[in-house]
């Protein structure tokens, strides 16, 4: 390393960004896969059949290829708004390599089928333990280069980036509690509706701040970067950010309706999702308002025709999160193809859109290009990866409510209209489509990978100066 | 519902430490100037010195 207090530490902010895609590419594959498997069963084979292969999917898609981007993303931004250079030496590369050794271990022992049966969660006790301390590193770069910074504000994203990295250790800590067993077996804290109830709130919290506070932090960087104007209202993305996290925590129950959870828990987090459309609202219209006065930029820029279209399904995502938590709704949506629709309008549409244009922008600045060796490629990408998610998001759209509607039809004397296996016989061609959006949206990324080797090609991998601003007065 | 006597006081002290983390912003002036922020992010320049000149002037021509 030829780092100096007088440079930016983009090393790892290059290698974090590289395997972004890297890893976007291996859990995508596996996602293709699974959905091949729900079409053609008959490829479920060994270690390799859906149930071994789901978690691994998750895993790999939130926490290997999104981690990486925020690993990326917030590295690039503390450093360059803050002017300094990252804090806490040699944490900064056990960041990278520890969370590298995460994603490794997941893979392995997860088709192995050692896993704790905690969605999301599903990593095994020595693993959880891997993951506290480079979350705790993480956190000790992240907030180190905060307090050496040589600018007096903070910058928002770094607020939302901030508050993901505290609220992921308290979910991760909490719910990971178990007690082992042996080295590779341990049981859960909590029992029965208990542990329903904690998994939820962490499974819903890791979408609200891993999936959301973090990538929105992305957002307030690379949006106003790119479009090169200031975010529509600095004043607001302030507001957004205090109600959303003071509002956030208390959503999780909305995944346990009509289950064992109590009533009256179950209604306040209907009520407290309902809230959430407004600060989420709040901070998609500031997004895509940034560029007003520019629109004309969103014609022949494919990286603000990513993280724009991203904010459009954030906004449509968190407008039809709140509506299926309401119970009425959620009667129908629960356990149907909907609510994996739901989850891939958000994880396709916002997360990976708006990862994918931020490493854009990333990718020939950490390897001292002026752009990526094809332009008109990211456009490409940009199509590719939109009809992919529409095509996702249509099918199982269609699929679950068909299943809901199926499910739920009695016949004049009270008995099932449909058996469990004709709702699965209907299912069919939508899971078609669904597998067909997938192989579109993973196209992209081969393309973007392609397109990440040849900027690499040549590349000039040498720290950015660190620029202090001269002293700026209010 | 032994979950939520975990919950709930989680949740109150969190409340409480952002609520503190809020008044502190406040108090050490973060939120003075809401306007500057915004564009102070702009005007770092993160482009390579060298090719940047002529794509600007394409792009300036064309508007």
């Amino acid at each position: 390393m030829s780092g100096t207090k007088t440079t930016y530490n983009d090393k790892v902010v290059r290698q974090f960004a590289v395997m972004t895609v890297i890893w976007g590419i291996v859990g995508m594959l596996v996602g293709v896969i699974i959905a091949a498997q729900l079409v053609w069963p008959e490829l479920n084979i060994g270690w390799l059949h859906f149930g071994r292969l789901r978690p691994l999917h998750t895993n790999a898609v939130i926490f290997a290829f999104g981690g990486c981007a925020l690993f990326a993303t917030s590295y690039w931004c503390v450093q360059r708004t803050c002017s300094a250079r990252l804090w806490g030496g040699p944490l900064v590369p056990f960041t990278f390599w520890g969370w590298q050794i995460v994603i490794l271990l997941a893979a392995v022992s997860l088709p192995l089928g050692i896993t704790t049966g905690k969605e999301y969660a599903e990593l095994e006790w020595p693993i959880d333990i891997l993951i506290t301390l480079v979350w705790v590193s993480y956190a000790v770069v992240f907030f180190g280069t905060i307090a050496v910074r040589k600018v007096s504000h903070i910058y928002v994203a770094n607020w939302f980036f901030g508050s993901m990295i505290i609220a992921v250790a308290l979910l991760h800590l909490v719910n990971s509690c178990e007690i082992p067993v042996g080295f590779l077996r341990s049981y859960s804290c909590y029992a029965g509706v208990q542990d329903a109830m904690i998994q939820w709130w962490y499974g819903h919290n890791a979408v609200g701040f891993f999936l959301t506070a973090g990538f929105l932090g992305m957002m307030y960087y690379f949006v106003p970067k790119q479009a090169g104007r200031p975010v529509y209202s600095y004043r607001l993305s302030v507001v957004h950010f205090w109600a959303l996290i003071f509002t956030y925590m208390w959503a999780g129950p909305h995944h346990l309706h009509y289950t064992a959870l109590p009533d009256w828990t179950q209604s306040v987090g209907m009520v407290f999702s309902l809230i959430l459309l407004a600060p989420s609202w709040g901070g998609m219209i500031n997004g895509i308002m940034t560029l007003s006065g520019a629109w004309h930029k969103l014609r022949d820029d494919p990286i603000l025709k990513f993280l724009i279209t991203s904010l459009s399904f954030y906004g449509m995502s968190t407008f039809e999160g709140p509506m299926m938590s309401i119970k009425t709704v959620n009667a129908l949506s629960h356990y149907t193809d909907w609510t994996v629709g739901h989850v891939h309008s958000g994880a396709l549409g916002w997360v990976a859109m708006v990862s994918i244009g931020s490493m854009y922008y990333l990718l020939p600045r950490v390897f001292g290009k002026s752009e990526m060796f094809s332009v008109k490629l990211m456009t490409v990408h940009f199509w590719v990866a939109t009809i992919g998610t529409v095509l996702y998001i249509a099918s199982t759209w269609i699929s679950g409510v068909m299943q809901g509607l199926m499910w739920r039809a009695i016949n004049s004397d009270g008995t099932l209209a449909y058996s469990f296996v004709e709702s699965v016989k209907g299912s069919y061609p939508f899971w078609a489509i669904r597998w067909l959006g997938g192989v579109l949206f993973l196209a992209g990324m081969l393309i973007m990978a392609y397109n990440m080797f040849k900027t690499m090609a040549g590349g000039n991998t040498k720290d950015a100066t660190i620029v202090v601003p001269v002293a700026h007065h209010a | 519902m032994e979950s939520i006597y975990l919950l709930i006081p989680v949740s109150v002290v969190l409340v409480f430490g952002i609520a503190f983390a809020f008044w502190w912003s406040v108090r050490s002036g973060q939120f003075d100037d809401l306007e500057g922020p915004g564009f102070r992010v702009l005007m770092e320049d993160d482009l390579p010195k060298t090719k940047i000149e002529a794509p600007e002037a394409e792009k300036a021509e064309k508007v």
